[in-house]
């Protein structure tokens, strides 16, 4: 089922949560509205559920208007941050929960079956008569994943849904709520705050600030060509590196950034980690070691520059300094964008 | 031995035994002490006399009633309370406790007041054929008043508490209004309603100040089993009256040893494995 969202507007109270957000989601898709909080995200998510209610605007499932039908008309799964199993149900009955008040009438057996088939789907068979009590957080958010399937919904919709659980746990989840998508094409919207959660999972990511859109894209298209510089911000560690445009061109200290289409002026350079260079001798940027960080992807040095500015930069593993070494970091690339 | 983060757990330990012993304990064995040296014949025959007898049913029926009430009145109160935001609610609230601070005797007057056949609501129910003064449904209204504030007071924070997710969910997956209700909060308040049923029930069959003045306490139609323990103490039987007590004893434990094991059930949810 395809999504459209036009033009939408929510206020709360004099707070303009959503400012004219305009979106379309592929049937079968998968997409990543991520942001800080406050940047509408969640607000949107719970207006597509109808949930909340748009007070502009209008949003489509296919081709029907589905602005204004209530959530439990709307037939969307959703699956909550903390979630919102129902305490004094089993798994089993918690799954069931859909079909027992639908208005379709479905035979006890069939009601089972379609348990069971769901806990096989989530990889739980056998926690049928577990209480939520019972079981841990990933184990809950996979319950909860299968009972909004359990009605077949014509989308899935979910808000962090793994913000609550461990880095582990979450990584896994990731993987696997990747392939039950794949498994069953479901449209499917999810809320995150998390770029790595955002970019491993989705086919197409959509960044959000202060209830707009900033910029949308498949995961290679943010991050190869972020189009602010809120974008390359929020989509991983940066360093700011203060420089002047001329003529399109930037000049650092041993390096020649090209800045196409900026005004000539005062910019800001920002940079990934892995897109500086350290030598211990040599052209560039002067700076002393703050900090050594070992990680087990790589080595990251903490340097200060001259001017009192903090840069991260990810050197070979074999690359040694200590604190107080003083060498040189070279910017092979970054983007260069106005000094706001 | 473990380390304690407080100390002088012996010795607090000991002073509250020792005033439960002197307040709690003491009294009710002085009671069942009293009652037992009647002798079983006797003691049987004290409790089982017609107006022992008739006193039970009508405070039992009049508590169960109230008890009822409390239970629709009680809930819809502490959802309102909730739930909604209305002018005035603060003072709402406040007056729900109401019934807790004033003295029952006081109680007592005001509503024998409001119902008595010259008032004007009394008239107008009698007009209709409702008499509440000096009958069963005025000890029940009785009741009633004084133990309104229990099912409200411990319904309202469980509901306050309640994860609006919960709902959501269930709308989410379909679930009607009233199906949510019956089936999702109606079951996470059942706790709470029993604590405050069985509370608002055992204030019920005790309650003694507000309803002797609506009762008539005629013998063997509207007089209730703890005014007749206090009438056998006023002839100086004492051993009369503990019988009597007794009884009431054995039902408040009887009585919280149900309700116990009603809330363990509708908890069992919560036990971890």
């Amino acid at each position: 089922m395809k999504i459209v969202l036009e033009n939408v507007v929510k206020e709360f109270n004099t707070f303009r949560a959503v400012r004219g957000v305009s979106l379309e989601i592929g049937s079968g898709e998968l997409v990543a509205l991520l942001g800080p909080s406050g940047s509408g995200k969640t607000t949107i998510l719970r207006m597509v559920a109808g949930l909340e209610f748009a007070d502009q605007g209008a949003i489509y499932f296919g081709d029907e208007d589905a602005t204004n039908i209530p959530v439990r008309e709307r037939g969307v799964g959703f699956v909550f941050q903390h979630y919102a199993l129902f305490p004094h149900m089993t798994v089993g009955e918690n799954i069931a929960f859909g079909m027992k008040v639908s208005k379709k009438a479905r035979s006890k057996q069939e009601i089972t079956d379609r348990v069971n088939d769901l806990l096989r789907l989530v990889k739980l068979e056998g926690l049928n008569d577990r209480f939520p009590s019972q079981i841990s957080g990933g184990q809950k958010q996979r319950v909860a994943l299968a009972r909004a399937l359990a009605v077949d919904p014509k989308v899935l919709l979910l808000d962090e849904p793994f913000g609550a659980l461990d880095a582990n746990v979450r990584h896994d989840l990731r993987r696997w709520l990747r392939e039950i998508h794949d498994e069953l094409g479901i449209t499917t919207l999810f809320v995150t705050h998390d770029q790595e959660e955002a970019l491993d999972l989705a086919d197409r990511v959509v960044i959000l600030d202060q209830g707009a859109i900033v910029q949308e894209g498949t995961p290679e298209q943010v991050c190869r060509e972020p189009n602010s510089a809120f974008v390359m911000k929020f989509l991983g560690d940066t360093n700011r590196i203060a420089a002047t445009a001329v003529n399109g061109v930037v000049d650092l200290p041993g390096a020649r950034l090209t800045a196409p289409g900026v005004v000539d002026g005062p910019v800001d350079i920002l940079a990934r980690p892995g897109d500086l260079s350290w030598s211990a001798t040599g052209e560039g940027i002067p700076v002393s070691v703050i900090r050594v960080i070992d990680r087990p992807e790589g080595r990251r040095f903490l340097v200060r520059t001259e001017n009192g500015e903090t840069l991260e930069l990810d050197v070979p593993v074999s690359t040694r300094a200590a604190s107080g070494d003083r060498g040189f970091v070279q910017v092979l690339q970054g983007n260069a964008y106005p000094r706001s | 031995m473990r380390r304690r983060v407080l100390p002088g757990f012996p010795l607090s330990l000991g002073i509250t035994l020792f005033y439960v012993t002197l307040i709690v304990a003491l009294p009710i064995g002085a009671l069942i002490f009293k009652a037992a040296s009647l002798g079983p014949e006797d003691y049987w025959r004290i409790i089982s006399s017609g107006r022992a007898v008739a006193s039970y049913r009508i405070t039992v029926l009049s508590a169960l009633g109230a008890t009822l009430a409390n239970l629709i009145f009680g809930l819809a109160l502490a959802w309102v309370l909730v739930r909604y935001d209305f002018p005035g609610k603060r003072l709402v609230d406040a007056i729900v406790d109401l019934p807790f601070a004033l003295p029952t005797s006081v109680a007592g007057i005001a509503l024998t007041a409001m119902f008595a056949q010259n008032s004007w609501l009394g008239s107008a129910l009698a007009n209709i054929g409702i008499t509440v003064v000096y009958t069963p449904l005025g000890i029940m209204i009785a009741m009633f008043f004084t133990s309104l504030p229990f099912v409200v007071r411990t319904v309202q924070p469980v509901l306050e508490d309640l994860d609006p997710a919960l709902e959501e969910a269930a709308q989410s997956l379909g679930g009607s209004d009233w199906s949510i209700f019956r089936r999702v909060i109606l079951p996470l308040l059942t706790p709470a309603l029993l604590a405050g049923l069985s509370l608002s029930f055992a204030r019920s069959l005790g309650e003694f100040g507000a309803v002797i003045f609506i009762a008539g306490n005629r013998p063997n139609s509207t007089e209730i089993t703890s005014l007749l323990a206090f009438i056998r103490l006023e002839e100086y039987n004492y051993q009369g009256a503990a019988a009597i007590a007794s009884v009431m004893l054995f039902a408040a434990f009887v009585m919280l040893a149900v309700t116990n094991y009603l809330q363990a059930r509708a908890l069992r949810y919560t036990v971890r494995s």
